[in-house]
């Protein structure tokens, strides 16, 4: 007798691709044979585009790739570009930055939480981490200006200094946060049409993950220790003590549980930043390369000179070539950046992490229900603005 | 440790490696094309070295330099827990062995690359565009190719599959 | 029993009545593309809630909406999907450019990038902004109901493509 598959397309418009991803499925009844993702549907052409523009200029772009975390975008960029021209950065800089990464990293997380379990299901969870992301967005419009895109880090520091308000808020946040996760854990933990919906599906194994280069929680889920933050640390994380949860499974639920210990261990990092905030300069002391503070390039005829020289002509790094990473909450993200000594970046390659996490969605997914792929797609936290650029 | 993988890999490939470098406290290994693919495997399977996780893999295009296309890749030992950045220049042809079976991660990259630098990967099992549509002329990455592209200044048409 | 019939009796034109009815029932397409998309979610959260103008009611399918956001870049990979989806949409049928991407391309003046989403249809309200806020999509609801108030049904046209 013969047999056939049938094939079904999802997406690219489809409500549970979170964006615009196309997959391919081969099915046998319910089971899936084989699953091919299409994407590049916003392909924007990100990294032709940071060539033609100053290393200054190009920081807007890096918001955009990872939509739901400009901040450690911003970040992982600044890193790269300090590195390339020796640039130390003070402390109470660095601590701003976590403070502000880690803000970001709970509301990604948090938007994660809500759309994972409003596919499958679970409506309620949607609302309640909603409610505290506008807070977290709250906080980071009210010292960036801006609630997604903030280019709020600068090459040297950041745009502008923190003040009290501004820890007053984070304090009263960092404090009434963990009982908002045990709200959640609530819901979902425990309850058992969530675990049947998420464990052992979605399952990639220690070995395979680290083979298709698989970062982030769902490389932790599967029981793997890497860590950017904690195997090559930057910012001072080096500083501050957490922990990384692990899994054991390498299931949907296992990542679940994971990004759910991550949100306490950001919570706590975030209580020992913003107790521990050195004071100090938050730019670094590089006048060739670092733009101006913006009270004085508002007062100061000199600054405004050096303003618009840096601004408008950009630096000429040395000629080098240079690699900086960030634990971004979707896995390491990395720029590669090769400077040809000119103050446009000759080769501006970013490292997304989704892109790659997303390539071993056809491994995870094989095998499985159609209804898993739902799960799947969702555990993983793909982002397409990141994965095609 | 790290010196002594150096060492290693030195005494194994001496003669096709072109340079070793250490800037900003990253090591770049400058290899040959005709033995790119041994050490690779080498630095993936070799117990001293175990580079098992492949971060990063992506073309560089010198433009006016001959040869004209760099592919760099980007590797890290999840035991030891360094890094290591190996990078080829590619001979007169655009043409290169695939690490896809070295790594999996390689398969959508080196997908990838083909899409932005036109750099064929030879022996890749299913090597065509990735991010940009079939019917796309050209390389978008290379450095003759305009960032706005070549029809920018015309009104976009759409045209759906039945009409085409 | 007496009935106050004066009380309970609106006089008005067919159009009127049309017009009032659809202005308080579009429903949107969830059809997000980019970065505004979030904001389009959080527009549905109960910080914003939509869905106090008639409009919560967000589709999945093209079939039952009325209203297509387009929220965020358009690529020239995605443009015939948006197009597609667009004429499968039923008339009466309204579309908000949600974002600088959408309204001119943005930033990404790029080899593949449609530079403004009125290149391919029609558009009836642009949002501007980088991603506009949430409020702003309740502004541009609200900009929308005013100019379904306005239509006649001579102006509407049954012939979709522009």
């Amino acid at each position: 007798m013969e047999t056939t598959f049938m094939t079904i397309n999802m997406g690219p418009q489809h409500p549970a691709t979170h964006g615009v991803l196309r997959l391919l499925l081969e099915l046998d009844g319910e089971t899936i044979v084989k699953a091919t993702p299409h994407i590049g549907y916003l392909h924007r052409g990100v990294e032709k585009l940071g060539e033609t523009r100053t290393y200054h200029q190009a920081l807007v772009f890096t918001d955009r790739l990872d939509y739901t975390n400009g901040l450690s975008n911003n970040l992982a960029y600044c890193l790269a570009i300090e590195k390339l021209a020796d640039i130390e950065i003070p402390k109470r800089a660095q601590y701003i930055r976590v403070i502000l990464c880690e803000l970001q990293r709970i509301a990604a997380h948090l938007l994660w939480l809500g759309t994972h379990a409003l596919d499958l299901g679970a409506m309620t969870v949607l609302f309640y981490a909603f409610r505290e992301r506008e807070k977290v967005l709250d906080i980071i419009e009210y010292i960036t200006g801006a609630r997604l895109t903030p280019s709020f880090m600068r090459i040297g520091g950041v745009a502008r200094d923190v003040d009290s308000e501004f820890v007053k808020k984070v304090k009263e946040f960092v404090n009434e946060f963990p009982k908002r996760i045990d709200e959640y854990e609530t819901l979902l933990t425990e309850n058992i049409i969530w675990k049947k919906r998420t464990v052992g599906i979605g399952v990639i194994s220690k070995e395979e993950a680290i083979s298709y280069g698989v970062t982030g929680p769902v490389l932790r889920a599967s029981g793997v220790y890497y860590d950017v933050r904690k195997a090559h640390p930057y910012s001072s994380y080096e500083d501050f003590d957490f922990f990384v949860p692990l899994g054991k499974n390498g299931d949907v639920y296992d990542r679940y549980l994971v990004r759910m210990q991550e949100l306490r261990q950001s919570n706590r990092i975030i209580s020992q930043a913003i107790e521990g905030i050195p004071e100090g300069p938050f730019k670094a002391n590089a006048p060739q390369v670092v733009l101006p503070e913006k009270d004085d390039v508002q007062t100061d005829i000199a600054a405004l000179i050096r303003q618009f020289k840096i601004a408008q002509g950009g630096f000429r790094p040395e000629k080098a070539e240079v690699y900086a990473s960030v634990e971004a909450p979707k896995g390491e993200l990395g720029f590669y950046i090769v400077s040809d000594g000119s103050e446009k970046p000759f080769r501006f390659r970013i490292r997304p992490p989704s892109f790659l996490n997303l390539s071993a969605l056809p491994r995870m997914i094989e095998g499985q229900m159609v209804a898993d792929v739902i799960a799947t797609i969702g555990s993983i936290d793909i982002v397409l603005g990141e994965i095609d650029r | 440790m790290i010196s002594d993988k150096l060492d290693k890999i030195i005494k194994n490939f001496g003669t096709y490696i072109a340079a070793i470098k250490e800037e900003k406290g990253e090591r770049t290994i400058l290899v040959k094309p005709e033995a790119h693919k041994e050490l690779l495997r080498f630095l993936r399977y070799d117990e001293e070295m175990s580079y098992d996780m492949l971060i990063d893999l992506c073309g560089v295009d010198y433009l006016g330099e001959n040869p004209r296309f760099e592919v760099v890749y980007l590797l890290r030992s999840m035991r030891d827990g360094d890094r290591l950045r190996v990078k080829v220049r590619l001979n007169g042809e655009d043409e290169i062995e695939t690490v896809s079976d070295l790594w999996r991660a390689a398969d959508w990259l080196e997908r990838e690359t083909y899409d932005m630098f036109g750099i064929r990967f030879r022996n890749h099992p299913d090597l065509r565009r990735i991010l940009l549509s079939d019917d796309f002329s050209g390389h978008p990455l290379r450095k003759d190719f305009p960032a706005e592209g070549f029809d920018f200044d015309k009104p976009f048409e759409v045209k759906l599959e039945e009409e085409i | 029993m007496g009935v106050d019939i004066e009380r309970n009796i609106v006089v008005t034109s067919i159009e009127k009545l049309v017009n009032w009815g659809r202005k308080y029932s579009v429903w949107p397409l969830t059809f997000g593309l980019a970065c505004c998309a979030l904001e389009f979610i959080v527009a549905g959260s109960a910080t914003i809630d939509m869905a106090r103008f008639g409009s919560e009611v967000a589709r999945p399918s093209p079939r039952q909406a009325d209203l297509m956001l387009v929220a965020g870049t358009l690529t020239k990979k995605m443009a015939p999907m948006v197009k597609r989806i667009y004429e499968q949409m039923a008339e009466p049928k309204w579309v908000i450019a949600f974002g600088s991407c959408a309204c001119t391309g943005g930033i990404f003046k790029s080899y593949n990038v449609v530079q403004g989403v009125d290149q391919i249809i029609p558009v009836d309200v642009y949002v501007p902004g980088c991603p506009p806020r949430p409020e702003s999509f309740l502004t541009a609801l609200i900009k929308l109901q005013e100019k379904i108030e306005k239509e006649t049904v001579k102006e509407r046209k049954l012939i979709t493509a522009p």
